[in-house]
C-alpha cells in the first residue's frame, strides 16, 4: 500500500518585503522552504512507513528548482520523489493544481493500492486551503481536513479514525480508506534527516513526470485550466496614525494623553 | 497586387517592464502559445523578441502589469494610420461568455450552523451577500442545511436574506463532507447561483474545496473585500503572499463564483427581527447507508464558560516578543481586567509557551476587529498585522520607533512597555474610581 506526501516548495513568506518607494516585493534573497504545513503530512507518511509498511511517496508539481524540496523528501526517508513539472502546469489556480496531483497519484495506484494522500492543511504563500479537498473530490476518496491526530488505521476493514481540530471542539471520525487527509502542526513533529541519509539522497533520483507521462488535457492544467485569475496586485493603503507623547522619556504622559485621545472618541467606558 | 499596399497590422512584440515582476509563477510562461518565454531562477520572465508574434496572451495574464507591448516607430506610424480608418470589433470570445453566464442569477450564502448554532461568520456574509444581491438586482439566498434547523431561516431574514432553501433532514445531522458536497452541489446545479458565499472556517474551507472541484468553478479563499464590476462579475480581494500584497482575483468566465471570508472580517449587519422572506423546502434523497464516514465523538474545547474567546472580543490587549517572558503577561493582564478585555498575542507570544496558541492572533492564527486592539511590545510582522488590522483602533506600544505595528496604529507610545502599560492601568483605574 501506498501513503502519499503533497509537498509545496514556497517562498518564506515571513521574510518578503516591500519596496517602499516602487510598492512592489523585495524578492532578492528570499529562500524557498517547503511548506511548513506540508513537512507535518511529510513526516506523519514516514510514520505510517514505519508503523505499517507503507510505502511513502513524495509528490511536488513546480518549477524544475522545486527539485531541491523533494531531494529533503528523500533525505527524510520517503522511497520515492515525483516532480510533476511542465510549461502546461505552469500559473494554475488551485482548481488545475489539484487536477494534476489527482492525475499523479492515479498513474501511482496503478502499480499499487493507494492507502492515505496527506496534505498540509494549507499553504503560507496562497492559504486557500484548497487542493487536498480538490484532490479528495476527483479522486472519490474520503476527506478528512485539519486532522490533529490519527486515531487507528484498520486495514482489515479499510478504515481511518482521526481527531479533526475545528474551532472550539474536536471530532472523532470515522472514514473509509482511501482517504485525503490535511493535517495541522499539532499532528507530529517533524525529524530532521540524519547525515548518512542527506548525503544518501544527493545521489537518489528525483523521477520527473511531464504532461507527456501524465496526460493530461491541456486546456485542463495550468493557467488555461484555471477558471480564477489575477487581475490586480497591490500594496495595502493604510492611514496613517498619530504618535502620542515621549514614551521613552515620559512614558506616565504619554499614557495620559493616550487616555485622553480615547475619551476624546467616547471608546472608554469609564 | 494592389492589396498589397494595404499595410498589415503591426502587432508588436512583448517586453518587461523592470521591477514590476511579481513571480506570480510564470503565468506569462504558460500563457505564450509560441514558447518564447524563459523564466530566470528568480521566477521573472525574458522575452525572446524574435519569436514573439505579438498575441497579447501574456500580457493580459500578467497580475502585475509587468509586460506592455512594444511598437517600432514604423510600426507605430502605421497603427496610426489604420486607427484613423478603423472599424469596432465584434469581441466573439465576450459574446460567448455571456451566452454561458446568463443562466446563473442569484446570490447565495451558505449558513453554516453546528448542533443547530448558527456561525456568527454566516450572518457578516449575509451583510456582504445582501450588498452584492442589490447591486445585480437579484436575490439573496440563505442556504440551510441540516437537522432540526428550520429556525435558522427566520434568523437568515433578519439578517438580510430574502428566501431560504431549506434541507432538513435527520442525515445532515453532523457536518460530513459528502452528504454536504453532494446536497450543494444539486441544489447549485437546479438553481444556478452567480454567486456563492461560505464562511472560512473548518467547516467552509472543507465544503467550499469539494464544491468548486465537482463544480468546475473557481473559489477564492479569505476574501477581504467583495465587490462586482461592470459586468457582473465579482472581483475577490484577499491578501496574497502572507499578507505582503493585495490581490483582486476573478472568475469571470465561470458561475457560480465561489468565495470564503473569515470570520470579523466583514462587519455584522444590524438584526432586523421583523423581516420576512420565503422558505424554500427541498429535500435530497441520500441514505445514512451510503455515506462512508462516522462523527463518532465531538469532543468541545475545554468547559465553554473559561474559554477565552478572542475573535470575538471588543477590546483585546496583546503581547509580543517584547513582554520577555510568561510571568510579565500579568501586566497585561490587569490594563485588560480594568477594560473588560481579553488578553491575545502574536505568533512569537504563543510559539514561546506564553499563551495557549487559540489566543493567536494573525494569519495563522485568528482574525479580530475589535473596537480597540492594543499591541504591547509586538514589532508587527505582516502575519500579524493581517490578523488585526481592521480593529476599530489600534493602539501600539513599542521601544522600536521603526516597528512596523505603528503603520497600522491610530495611536502610538514610542516607549517601554513596562513603564507605559501600568501609568495606562493605573490612570483608568484612577478614572473609574473617580465616577464611582
Amino acid at each position: 500500500m501506498i501513503v502519499v506526501a503533497c509537498i509545496k516548495q514556497v517562498p518564506d513568506t515571513t521574510q518578503v518585503q516591500i519596496d517602499p518607494v516602487t510598492n512592489t516585493l523585495i524578492r532578492d534573497g528570499i529562500p524557498f522552504i517547503v511548506n511548513p504545513y506540508d513537512s507535518h503530512a511529510l513526516e506523519e507518511s514516514l510514520r505510517l512507513k514505519e508503523s505499517h509498511g507503507f510505502r511513502a511517496v513524495a509528490l511536488s508539481m513546480g518549477p524544475p528548482n522545486a527539485e531541491a524540496t523533494l531531494r529533503k523528501a528523500l533525505a527524510a526517508g520517503v522511497d520515492r520523489s515525483i516532480l510533476l513539472s511542465d510549461r502546461v502546469f505552469g500559473g494554475a489556480d488551485t482548481l488545475s493544481t489539484s487536477n494534476v496531483l489527482a492525475a499523479a497519484i492515479e498513474k501511482l495506484a496503478q502499480e499499487d493500492e493507494i492507502g492515505i494522500v496527506f496534505c498540509g492543511k494549507q499553504t503560507i504563500d496562497g492559504d486557500t486551503a484548497q487542493v487536498g479537498p480538490g484532490i479528495a473530490v476527483r479522486l472519490g476518496f474520503s476527506q478528512l481536513t485539519l486532522v490533529d491526530r490519527i486515531e487507528k488505521i484498520d486495514l482489515a476493514k479499510k478504515t481511518v479514525t482521526v481527531r479533526r481540530k475545528l474551532e472550539g471542539r474536536y471530532e472523532i471520525v470515522e472514514a473509509r480508506l482511501p482517504a485525503m487527509i490535511t493535517v495541522v502542526r499539532e499532528l507530529n513533529r517533524p525529524r530532521y534527516p540524519t547525515v548518512p541519509m542527506r548525503l544518501a539522497s544527493a545521489k537518489a533520483q528525483v523521477e520527473l513526470w511531464n504532461n507527456e507521462v501524465l496526460k493530461l488535457d491541456v486546456n485542463t492544467v495550468g493557467l488555461k485550466g484555471s477558471p480564477t485569475w489575477v487581475s490586480r496586485i497591490f500594496s495595502p493603503q493604510r492611514s496613517e496614525g498619530e504618535i502620542l507623547g515621549d514614551g521613552l522619556k515620559d512614558p506616565v504622559g504619554a499614557a495620559l494623553l493616550l487616555v485622553d485621545r480615547l475619551l476624546e472618541k467616547d471608546l472608554l467606558a469609564v | 497586387m494592389t492589396e498589397a499596399v494595404k499595410a498589415k497590422k503591426p502587432r508588436g512584440r512583448a517586453r518587461v517592464i523592470p521591477g514590476k515582476c511579481a513571480a506570480c509563477g510564470a503565468r506569462c510562461q504558460s500563457a505564450c502559445p509560441v514558447d518564447c518565454i524563459e523564466m530566470t531562477e528568480a521566477g521573472e520572465p525574458v522575452v525572446s523578441a524574435e519569436k514573439c508574434i505579438g498575441c497579447l496572451k501574456c500580457v493580459k495574464v500578467c497580475p502585475a502589469s509587468a509586460l506592455e507591448m512594444f511598437f517600432t516607430p514604423e510600426e507605430q506610424k502605421i497603427l496610426a494610420e489604420l486607427a484613423q480608418a478603423a472599424a469596432p470589433e465584434v469581441d466573439e470570445e465576450e459574446l460567448e461568455r455571456q451566452r454561458r453566464i446568463a443562466p446563473f442569477r442569484g446570490v447565495w450564502v451558505f449558513v453554516e450552523q453546528n448542533d443547530g448554532e448558527p456561525a456568527r461568520v454566516s450572518w457578516e456574509l449575509m451583510g456582504s451577500g445582501r450588498s452584492l444581491a442589490d447591486s445585480l438586482d437579484v436575490e439573496l439566498s440563505a442556504i440551510i442545511i441540516g437537522s432540526g434547523v428550520g429556525k435558522l431561516a427566520q434568523e437568515a431574514f433578519s439578517y438580510g436574506a430574502d428566501c431560504a432553501y431549506l434541507i432538513d433532514q435527520p442525515v445532515f445531522a453532523r457536518y460530513r463532507t459528502e452528504p454536504y458536497l453532494e446536497t450543494m452541489c444539486y441544489l447549485v446545479e437546479k438553481y444556478k447561483p452567480e454567486v456563492v458565499l461560505m464562511g472560512a472556517t473548518g467547516m467552509g474551507r472543507d465544503l467550499a474545496g469539494a464544491v468548486a472541484t465537482r463544480v468546475k468553478t473557481g473559489l477564492t479563499a479569505d476574501c477581504t473585500g467583495l465587490d462586482i464590476d461592470d459586468k457582473r462579475n465579482l472581483m475577490q480581494t484577499r491578501p496574497a503572499f502572507g499578507g505582503n500584497i493585495m490581490a483582486t482575483i476573478m472568475c469571470d468566465k465561470y458561475r457560480p463564483q465561489m468565495a470564503t471570508v473569515r470570520p470579523h472580517v466583514m462587519p455584522l449587519p444590524e438584526r432586523q427581527p421583523n423581516a420576512t422572506g420565503r422558505v424554500l423546502p427541498e429535500s435530497f434523497a441520500i441514505s445514512e447507508s451510503s455515506i462512508f464516514s462516522r462523527v463518532l465523538e465531538v469532543i468541545t474545547d475545554k468547559s465553554g464558560k473559561d474559554r477565552v474567546d478572542v475573535a470575538g472580543a471588543e477590546f483585546i490587549v496583546s503581547g509580543g516578543r517584547g513582554l520577555m517572558a510568561k510571568e510579565n503577561f500579568a501586566i497585561l493582564e490587569e490594563l485588560a481586567g480594568e477594560l473588560g478585555a481579553v488578553v491575545g498575542g502574536s505568533r512569537s507570544a504563543v510559539d514561546a509557551g506564553w499563551l495557549p496558541p487559540d489566543r493567536q492572533v494573525g494569519q495563522t492564527g485568528k482574525t479580530v476587529r475589535p473596537k480597540i486592539y492594543i499591541a504591547c511590545g509586538i514589532s508587527g510582522a505582516i502575519q500579524h498585522l493581517v490578523g488585526m488590522q481592521d480593529s476599530d483602533v489600534v493602539i501600539a506600544i513599542n521601544r522600536d520607533p521603526e516597528a512596523p505595528i505603528f503603520e497600522v496604529a491610530t495611536f502610538g507610545i514610542v516607549g517601554d512597555l513596562f513603564d507605559v502599560v501600568p501609568a495606562l492601568t493605573t490612570r483608568i483605574r484612577e478614572l473609574k474610581q473617580a465616577r464611582a
